[in-house]
């Protein structure tokens, strides 16, 4: 919006000029409003913690004080005899043998038994009459802990004689880890990278840590749980995706999963933070205990132990290059910490490894990820999922090189980058466009924001605009700017041969006269704007401009995940192919009613739009609502992208992805170099979005993925002790996202290069923005101070070298 | 105890509300406003913001006792209280009376564009509005905490640069947008605001 954008539109003829619809208004394309607007304003949207039940009760979740210990026993009586409190559970009142749960190892604990492996497990939950009951009976419960040593990093998870974090360990991965504490590990080898090591002139290499980073959504954790007559449960929640939740609640329950009918409620935010269970499990056996509806939100101390974070990495990376520029080669080792149980680990491994080597075209590379499983907080899925971390260092390397050989950072990476055909390190061809080099133009071409800005009104220095802010720290002296680059690639959807499809639903008929579409799909809107984009779908396929979009449930095949920025591509194509279906069903009525009267029923292309059935020429054939009259075209379908491969296992070769998305960032920073503080002045972005379905959506996920970059590069972290694995800041007053104040402004450009394989040609967007958006800004901070820098967050201790 | 207030123009009466429990809890979970959110609770987020005789304060952070015989606005009351910004008094509020947001009501949410309840047939605060024009809404949590803040801004000062913006804003996080979009909708209520006077 406005004179701070950008976009260039792709050439005509590709697939994203559409045909189908688009003379009806509210199609794609167009920056429509949101649907859920007006009630989000108002305080009317009913968000998960929001939901009431008359009779409810509340739930409560004890956790472990303790990052590793052996749990000797547990003593509930005098909680139970509380007044108020109608149900105190551990692990033994769990219903069935199944008392773990796990998005592809089962490995986490429903409630703790036998033992904790990290600070703030699940060991008891309880269900009273208020919040403040619940609370304070679970502090009553004892627990006689024995503690054991704790594992934290990699030295520790793998030293001869190390307990194992999963001492009976049956998941497939097990049979090629090197050690039991290892998850996974997904080595890459492409080319000969010693050979042509040999051809480097310079040869550049570092080691890169980056911290834990919290998803740190708003919304907290919480749902409402009401036990049905059937003996199942309703259970309303914010969640990323319904039928996942649903796969790992049943076997735990002991319920067939048609007696779960999960309902999607208000999502206050996600980013890979509600891809695993938190209170899900937890609500339905305090229901189904008590027969009462039961409510549990997280308070937000509570919700840093009750999702899993960004994982932790320690990278070490080797890049060579001739005198002229080019890459010669690329070693790498990233080591993920992925805490206490394995949620996403595995993907994540199989990311951080096939997108290592950044979007450059590096023949020959010689790479491995793991993951560890330590006492840490475990982590899994965040936005940018494992790609983050790889871009951090690959792109603090580019600049190294194009020191050390005297080039424009940007310069060499133009020499660098890839483009479309480009083998990656796995051997699969880019088949779609990869204007790596033009993203980075596009950022760099533009003006430079105005030196000392803080002189701007006068002679009087406005601190507000200065680092340190109204602390009043400087005003001026001392102060340096620097100006860093960085671009990522990363892929979209799910990767490694997982099938990974959507369902829709979609009704045709006729309501007071109009015709209608309704749209029904179990995709969790969980602010990224799905909802509004879903419309705009039908309204382009049906040519209609009333649809209705129908809440998220499980009474709907599955949408797959809110997450791998897939959720437009994927459900958006399940929407388009069945709206395509319908559209069909109606011009075949269409046919039989009236196809007498008019020969182009027959022999012309047929399209929807304005609520009639016009030709491809424009003659209009027939209204859509004397085509439908009483009847309704109702269709549910199933919609796949094309299938992906899993990496060989040694070599990591294999077509694992489906679709890639790249975004380049310019930071302009300015730093206090005596008291160590970092402002970030502009954040300029460049993404290529392939279809810009809703223009003012995809510049809220470029801008919101660009500023939690730069949260991990300058504030955010959770700080867990090396000594006791346990989490030193949960709060929002320890850790630090980022203000209005911290946020500078970020000019965006669109390019809309279209991916001839995907719906509209359309290309994921939420993650990308995301990846290059951290070592940007660490570019130009260390392009500002002079210092190396090789960790995430900066902190005023590692500017100053106190 | 049983604390007495005024809620969004109308008088309100809690009982039975314990000594420790916030205003917040008292509005989302006795009085059926569930609109001011509960993101951290801890003072630092703003999602909670209301006005409390007028001046902005996390909600979360005042003990509901603090409010007796006091008047509590809450986004759920901001298009009415815009409206009467004029009296010294707001007019009548819109609290239900029953708490929460009932499942039933819950269920029955559809998002319809043409719908009075997610089209054009709400009243909203101009700062609503604005916020609605330019995709300043993402999941919206933050949201509530940021209306009630960004209209008080607004009524201190009718044309604020953007640095009055950010300075007033600092106390609401939010975690989707990037915040761009927010200072476009505070200028573009203040533009709007200016247009019509
Ligand atoms: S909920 Fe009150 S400030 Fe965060
Ligand atoms: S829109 Fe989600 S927190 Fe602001």
């Amino acid at each position: 919006m406005g004179s701070q954008t950008r976009a260039t539109t792709a050439p005509s003829g590709s697939p994203t000029s559409i045909k189908q619809g688009s003379k009806t208004r509210g199609g794609i394309g167009e920056s429509t409003l949101r649907p859920d607007g007006t009630l989000k304003v108002t305080g009317e949207f009913a968000y998960s913690s929001d939901m009431w039940h008359e009779d409810m009760l509340w739930g409560y979740t004890l956790r472990s004080t303790t990052a590793h210990a052996e749990i000797r026993s547990i003593d509930t009586s005098e909680a139970l005899a509380t007044s108020g409190v109608y149900a105190v559970l551990t692990y033994d009142d769990l219903p069935t043998g199944m008392k773990n749960y796990g998005l592809e190892i089962q490995d986490t604990p429903v409630l703790a038994h036998g033992r904790v492996r990290h600070h703030g497990e699940p060991v008891a939950i309880v269900a009273a009459d208020h919040p403040e009951t619940a609370r304070r009976a679970a502090a009553k419960i004892r627990i006689d802990y024995a503690e054991l040593p704790v594992i934290t990093d990699e030295a520790s998870a793998t030293a001869p004689g190390a307990l194992l974090i999963h001492e009976n360990r049956d998941d497939h991965h097990i049979g090629h880890v090197p050690h039991p504490n290892i998850v996974h590990r997904q080595p890459i080898v492409r080319g000969d990278a010693a050979a042509a090591a040999e051809r480097a002139d310079v040869i550049v290499s570092g080691d890169y840590v980056f911290g834990m980073q919290d998803q740190a959504f708003l919304g907290p954790e919480s749902g409402l749980a009401v036990p049905a007559e059937d003996g199942g449960v309703d259970l309303y929640v914010a969640t990323q995706w319904l039928h996942s939740d649903l796969r790992q609640i049943a076997p735990v329950l002991g319920l067939p999963e048609d007696k779960i009918r999960m309902t999607l409620s208000g999502v206050g935010g996600a980013f890979g933070g509600r891809e695993d269970l938190s209170m899900q499990i937890h609500a339905c056996l305090l229901a189904l205990r008590t027969g009462k509806p039961v409510k549990i939100v997280y308070n937000r101390f509570e919700s840093f132990f009750g999702h899993v974070h960004r994982h932790p990495a320690k990278l070490h990376y080797e890049h060579g290059a001739t005198r002229d520029g080019k890459l010669t080669h690329m070693k790498c080792r990233i080591v993920l910490d992925g805490g206490a149980y394995a949620s996403a680990s595995p993907a994540v491994v199989g990311n951080a490894a096939s997108l290592s080597a950044g979007p450059y075209v590096i023949e020959d590379v010689d790479i491995e990820a793991v993951a560890l499983y330590t006492n840490n907080p475990p982590c899994g899925a965040m936005r940018g999922f494992g790609a983050v971390q790889a871009c951090f260092a690959y792109e603090a390397q580019m600049d190294k090189l194009a020191a050390e050989l005297d080039m424009d950072p940007v310069e060499f990476r133009r020499i660098n980058a890839m483009e479309q055909g480009t083998l990656l390190p796995t051997g699969q061809s880019c088949d779609s466009p990869a204007p790596v080099a033009e993203l980075l133009r596009l950022v760099k071409s533009r003006p430079l924001p105005p030196e000392q800005q803080w002189l701007a009104a006068g002679e009087q220095a406005d601190v507000r605009a200065l680092p340190g802010g109204l602390s009043n720290t400087t005003h001026g002296e001392g102060v340096v700017r620097g100006v860093g680059y960085a671009v990522g690639i990363k892929n979209v959807g799910f990767s490694e041969g997982f099938d990974d499809y959507s369902t829709a639903r979609v009704r045709m008929e006729v309501i007071n006269g109009e015709a209608v579409a309704t749209v029904h799909t179990a995709m969790a809107e969980v602010g990224q704007g799905g909802v509004t984009v879903h419309a705009q779908i039908a309204r382009t396929e049906l040519g209609v401009s009333q649809v209705t979009i129908r809440p998220a449930d499980t009474q709907v095949g599955s949408a797959g995940s809110t997450s791998a920025s897939r959720q437009t591509y994927v459900t958006g194509g399940a929407v388009k192919h069945t709206c395509e279906n319908v559209r069909e069903k109606v011009l075949e009525l269409g046919r039989v009613k009236f196809g007498t009267y008019h020969p182009a029923w027959a022999t012309a292309e047929l399209l929807l739009e304005g609520g009639k059935v016009v030709t491809d020429g424009g003659e209009v054939l027939a209204d859509i609502v004397d085509v439908l009259e009483n009847e309704s075209v109702d269709l549910e379908l199933e919609w796949r992208h094309r299938p992906t491969e899993p990496f060989d296992l040694r070599t990591g070769q294999g077509n694992g992805h489906v679709q890639y998305s790249f975004a380049a960032h310019r930071a302009v920073v300015e730093v206090d170099t005596e008291l160590g503080l970092v402002k970030v002045i502009e954040l300029a972005v460049a993404q290529d979005v392939g279809k810009a379905l809703n223009p003012l959506s995809v510049l809220g996920q470029i801008q919101g993925g660009t500023t939690q970059g730069m949260g991990v590069a300058v504030m955010e972290e959770i700080i867990v002790d090396p000594k006791t694995a346990k989490v030193r800041n949960p709060s929002f007053t320890d850790y630090l996202i980022p203000t209005i104040l911290d946020t500078p402004t970020i000019p965006v450009d669109v390019l809309e290069l279209a991916d001839e394989h995907a719906p509209y040609g359309l290309r994921g967007i939420g993650e990308a923005p995301t990846l290059s958006s951290t070592p940007a800004v660490l570019a130009a901070i260390r392009n500002a101070t002079g210092l190396e820098l090789n960790r995430t967050p900066v902190r005023p201790e590692h500017l100053t070298g106190t | 105890m049983r604390v007495n207030f005024t809620v969004n123009g109308r008088q309100q009466e809690a009982d039975d509300v314990w000594e420790g429990e916030s205003l917040l809890y008292v509005l989302r979970e006795r009085m059926g406003l569930p609109g001011s959110k509960n993101a951290c609770e801890q003072g630092e987020c703003g999602s909670c913001t209301v006005r409390l005789d007028g001046v902005p304060v996390c909600s979360c952070l005042v003990a509901a006792g603090q409010v007796e015989g006091r008047e509590v606005v809450t986004v759920e009351g901001l298009a009415d209280y815009a409206k009467h910004r004029e009296d010294a008094h707001p007019g009548t509020g819109c609290a239900s009376g029953a708490c929460g947001t009932t499942l039933d009501a819950a269920k029955r949410w559809e998002a319809r564009p043409t719908d009075g309840r997610t089209g054009e047939a709400a009243e909203l605060a101009p700062v609503q509005q604005a916020f609605i024009d330019a995709g300043a809404v993402q999941c919206g949590f933050c949201t509530p905490g940021l209306l009630v803040a960004a209209d008080e801004l607004l009524e201190q000062n009718a044309s604020p640069s953007d640095a009055d913006i950010r300075e007033a804003l600092s106390g609401n996080l939010c975690r989707c947008t990037g915040y761009e979009k927010i200072l476009d909708a505070v200028r573009l209520a203040a533009a709007r605001q200016e247009e019509t006077v």
